[in-house]
């Protein structure tokens, strides 16, 4: 009898990236579905647009580079950076500017580096600050949450908004948006208002937008998942939150009136998202367990410097981009002590 | 959870990096008692079934061998004999397929049993071996061909002799058997405690050790209990059962000196320069064999098991037993068998054919389904989740080394202390992407030891070389120094001449005249353009050798010129 000779270990193997990247996404639903909640249709239908998008991109790229196709779109890892960068995308955004997003995403940010585990940088984060910095109008134009909004627009109406640019009659943008409640307390706090009075307003809820605070719950829902399935490590997550706690605490303190509390921060913008979802990314992210508490740290830190004395109201794509490039050094840096010697660096 | 009653582990245990539960699949072969392995027609015994010298061949062709006689002997200090595992005629002695990761064939003496299974003259019983010789005692062990059983197969010999650098002051004795699937020391410490704890008892004492401590995995009741029996049994001094959580690899001997000891055999070196020995249970059994009863290394229990056998279960086997008579024995294939491994399935290898032999070092025939070894398909890229770092025995950075090793930086690899792998196979059991994270490691490790090889022979060729210009140096500066020696005595010899007129003295100015010549001939050439050579006035056989010369310098090559100025030299 003739056996075929395979290297070892022989065993059933635990871990795949489609298992993983389907976690990820299963992780990311509850928070979506919130979103979709509270801002509309637009939420969902970007979504499956940038999906769509990701993956006929990913196809054609690996046409092109004469790679098999199916085991690289099969990862789903397109999927998530659709996703994800979907979820961070305004609802009534353009549809062409969703599909320019993610397919300098997937082509320029993740294919031509060499596809999936090459890349210096986060794609999804790449895709959202390609649109941020070149079409600021468009990416600020939020819509405010449900039950803030007087005019909700229903399935048809959110379609032609985004693939016709058209508003149901009676209705212009200036009516329908609003801004983020990072880009309110900014705007406020620049306007020499005190947060006291700030807060006056119906727009807030107990830490953050009303509304965009319950979002912030869901994802933290799905970084429990995510923690729970040992997709990703608490380190990450918890450097970046607790840097953003401390630093916006330390503010807060020295001056509660122009510094909003700690938790303001932490359920706003893309806080949460971005520490359970994107500076988890394992492909851009430091890989050691201390170099994973210093990159955290780093991008909550910068995070908050950005926010509070930048140009931008949020910042986390910033962050995790520059930590990005920083995480090959840190991880050079931050090797563990091996079994056995002493001498290497330390624990 | 069992533990023994009487002795609770009141020893304090620590803990490894990483490591895995895997699913252990070990019930499967320990329900059927272990039995001997019937005795096949045919026994095929590789020279060398241990690490270091392979052993040289005492028998010819033809010749009948007797039941324990040795059939090759040891060549040099770190190197194993080889016994007959039964009676019979010696059929061949070439090259046959062993069980060898590289699928090589090597050279094996082939044993026709004759089916009396008559004993040779065995060596006497060392029945106190306290008042015994250390020296002879190592003698008996080496001569018995005692390798480690627990799959390294060091010559035991060589463990056990006394260290120069440091005093040896804990036993371990690895009894964890931490692979999935592996049964056969559990069976041998069900079956046979008497003799381990013998065995143990003289390794003990030749190493001098003041205490010993066996590390047994908590999922072995049966054979915690047999062995709590015989040490409660017995007046044993300071040998201690430790049992420890199961967790993989805890059986890799630096891990398991860790747990037991807290203890860090330092990188690179061995257990013994932290004062510690550790050697196998199967191992132990060996040596109460042969130092008690004389009995050399002839059989060994191994585990046949998986999906793909009927009968998973134990057998006694000789040593050289081909491995479909094993199989066979444990009800043959089942029809499930997808893939035959010689070990287990984190560290073993897999072999193409069933028709090899067994040897010291075979702990296992795993015959595994689809099921239990589903092929992983093929590598995608590696995603730097960083899973195999968490699960890293050594907490090396897997996800670094796998990316230098395929880049072929082999430094930056060593950097990344590659050889401080211990191949256990845990980041590649773990890693989503499937990569054979072990496997390139092996290679990278590979590649190392050519091109420290490589290194080597090139440092040699330099020192050669350099040696070559020194011993040049040196004639030139001697051929000066002889110079100055003479013109100093010449000096010497002219300033005690200086009362007498040098003027006045024919034969110096007949001196003073010639050197006075040879320079303006001199200044002439120089002027000419033309050096003085030693070629100018030769006779003709001298001036034909040195056409010869300047004939060979030039087929050699300007290029050369190292070689050329050596052509030269000669």
């Amino acid at each position: 009898m003739q056996f075929a000779t395979i290297t070892s270990p022989h065993t059933d193997r635990p871990n795949s990236v489609t298992v993983t990247m389907l976690w990820v996404i299963i992780a990311l639903l509850p928070g979506a579905v919130a979103m979709a909640w509270y801002f509309g249709w637009g939420v969902i239908i970007h979504m499956l647009l940038a999906s769509a998008a990701a993956v006929a991109a990913e196809a054609f790229v690996l046409k092109l580079r004469a790679r098999p196709v199916m085991p690289a779109i099969s990862d789903l890892s397109a999927v998530v950076t659709a996703l994800l960068l979907a979820v961070a995308l305004p609802p009534l955004l353009p549809w062409w500017l969703t599909v320019l997003g993610i397919v300098f995403a997937i082509v320029v940010a993740k294919q031509l580096y060499g596809g999936i585990g090459y890349n210096p940088f986060n794609p999804a984060m790449i895709g959202y600050v390609l649109l941020l910095v070149s079409y600021p109008v468009e990416m600020t134009t939020w819509l405010p949450p449900i039950m803030l909004n007087q005019n909700p627009l229903d399935f048809t109406q959110t379609l032609s908004a985004i693939f016709v640019g058209t508003l149901p009659p009676g209705l212009d943008w200036d009516a329908l948006s609003a801004a983020t409640p990072l880009d309110e307390m900014r705007n406020q706090l620049n306007q020499n208002r005190m947060i006291s009075e700030i807060r006056q307003s119906p727009l807030w809820g107990d830490f953050g937008g009303l509304g965009w605070e319950w979002v912030g719950n869901w994802y933290l829902l799905g970084g429990a998942i995510l923690l729970y399935k040992r997709i990703i490590s608490w380190h990450i997550p918890v450097s970046m939150l607790g840097a953003v706690l401390v630093m916006a605490m330390l503010f807060h303190f020295l001056d509660q009136e122009s510094h909003p509390f700690g938790l303001f921060h932490i359920f706003s913008g893309g806080t949460l998202l971005g520490a359970f979802f994107i500076a988890t990314d394992p492909v851009t992210a430091a890989t050691t367990k201390k170099g994973q508490l210093i990159y955290g740290a780093c991008i909550g830190l910068i995070t908050y410097v950005i926010r509070r004395w930048g140009g931008y109201p949020d910042a986390v794509a910033f962050a995790v981009l520059l930590m990005n490039m920083a995480a090959p050094m840190i991880d050079y840096y931050t090797q563990p002590r091996v079994f056995g010697q002493r001498d290497a660096g330390d624990d | 959870m069992y533990y023994p009653s009487q002795k609770k582990p009141s020893r304090r245990l620590y803990t490894f990096p990483g490591g895995l539960h895997l699913p252990e699949n070990k019930a499967q072969s320990t329900t059927t008692a272990t039995v001997k392995a019937a005795l096949p027609r045919k026994l095929i015994l590789p020279i060398q079934q241990h690490i270091g010298a392979p052993a040289q061949v005492l028998v010819k062709v033809g010749e009948r061998v007797l039941k324990g006689a040795m059939i090759a002997n040891p060549q040099g200090r770190i190197s194993a004999s080889v016994h007959a595992p039964s009676s019979g005629i010696v059929s061949e002695i070439s090259e046959h397929p062993v069980a060898h990761p590289s699928g090589l064939p090597a050279l094996c003496i082939v044993i026709e049993t004759d089916g009396e299974d008559e004993w040779g003259e065995l060596p006497p019983a060392i029945d106190d071996f306290r008042l015994c010789e250390p020296g002879l005692l190592l003698e008996r062990i080496r001569t018995s061909g005692i390798v480690g059983l627990g799959g390294a197969s060091f010559p035991t010999n060589i463990k056990l002799e006394p260290k120069k650098e440091r005093r040896i002051d804990t036993l371990v004795i690895n009894a964890a058997e931490c692979e999935p699937f592996i049964t056969c020391d559990d069976m041998l410490m069900r079956d046979r405690p008497q003799e381990i704890l013998e065995g143990i008892t003289i390794m003990k004492h030749l190493v001098g050790a003041a205490s010993c401590l066996i590390g047994i995995e908590d999922n072995k009741p049966e054979a915690i209990a047999a062995m709590t029996k015989v040490i409660s049994e017995q007046e044993v001094d300071n040998i201690e059962l430790v049992v420890i959580p199961t967790l993989y690899p805890s059986g890799g001997e630096r891990q398991l000196i860790r747990v037991l000891t807290g203890k860090e055999v330092p990188s690179g070196k061995l257990p013994a320069s932290i004062g510690i020995v550790c050697n196998n249970v199967g191992t132990a059994a060996a040596v109460a064999d042969a130092v008690l009863r004389g009995r050399p290394l002839i059989s060994r229990y191994i585990t046949v098991t998986g999906e793909g056998v009927a009968n998973p279960r134990n057998l006694e086997a000789l040593i050289g037993t081909s491995g479909s008579e094993l199989i066979e024995q444990a009800g043959g294939y089942t029809g499930e068998a997808a893939r035959l491994i010689m070990g287990g399935p984190m560290m073993g290898f897999t072999l193409h054919t069933d028709k090899v032999p067994i040897v010291k070092a075979s702990n296992c025939l795993l015959a595994a389904s689809t099921r239990e070894a589903p092929d992983p398909g093929l590598a995608t890229a590696c995603i730097r989740c960083g899973k195999c770092a968490e699960v890293c025995p050594v907490s090396l950075l897997p996800q670094q080394m796998y990316w230098y090793a395929r880049a072929k930086d082999l430094e930056k690899t060593q950097e990344y202390n590659l050889f401080d792998c211990i191949e256990c196979g845990c980041c590649s059991h773990v890693c989503p992407a499937h990569i054979p994270l072990v496997q390139y490691f092996r290679f990278a490790k590979n590649e190392c030891w050519d091109q420290e090889r490589e290194k080597k022979s090139a440092e040699l060729a330099r020192m050669r070389h350099e040696a070559k210009l020194a011993r040049l140096a040196r004639l030139e500066a001697e051929k000066i120094a002889r110079a100055q020696k003479k013109k100093a005595a010449l000096a010497r010899s002219a300033s005690t001449n200086k009362g007498s007129d040098a003027a006045g003295d024919p034969k110096k100015a007949a001196i003073e005249a010639a050197l006075k010549r040879a320079a303006e001939k001199k200044a002439r050439l120089a002027e000419e353009g033309v050096k003085p050579q030693n070629t100018d006035n030769l006779t003709d056989a001298q001036r034909r050798q040195v056409q010869q010369a300047d004939a060979r310098r030039k087929a050699l090559g300007d290029g050369d010129t190292r070689q050329a100025s050596e052509q030269q030299d000669r």
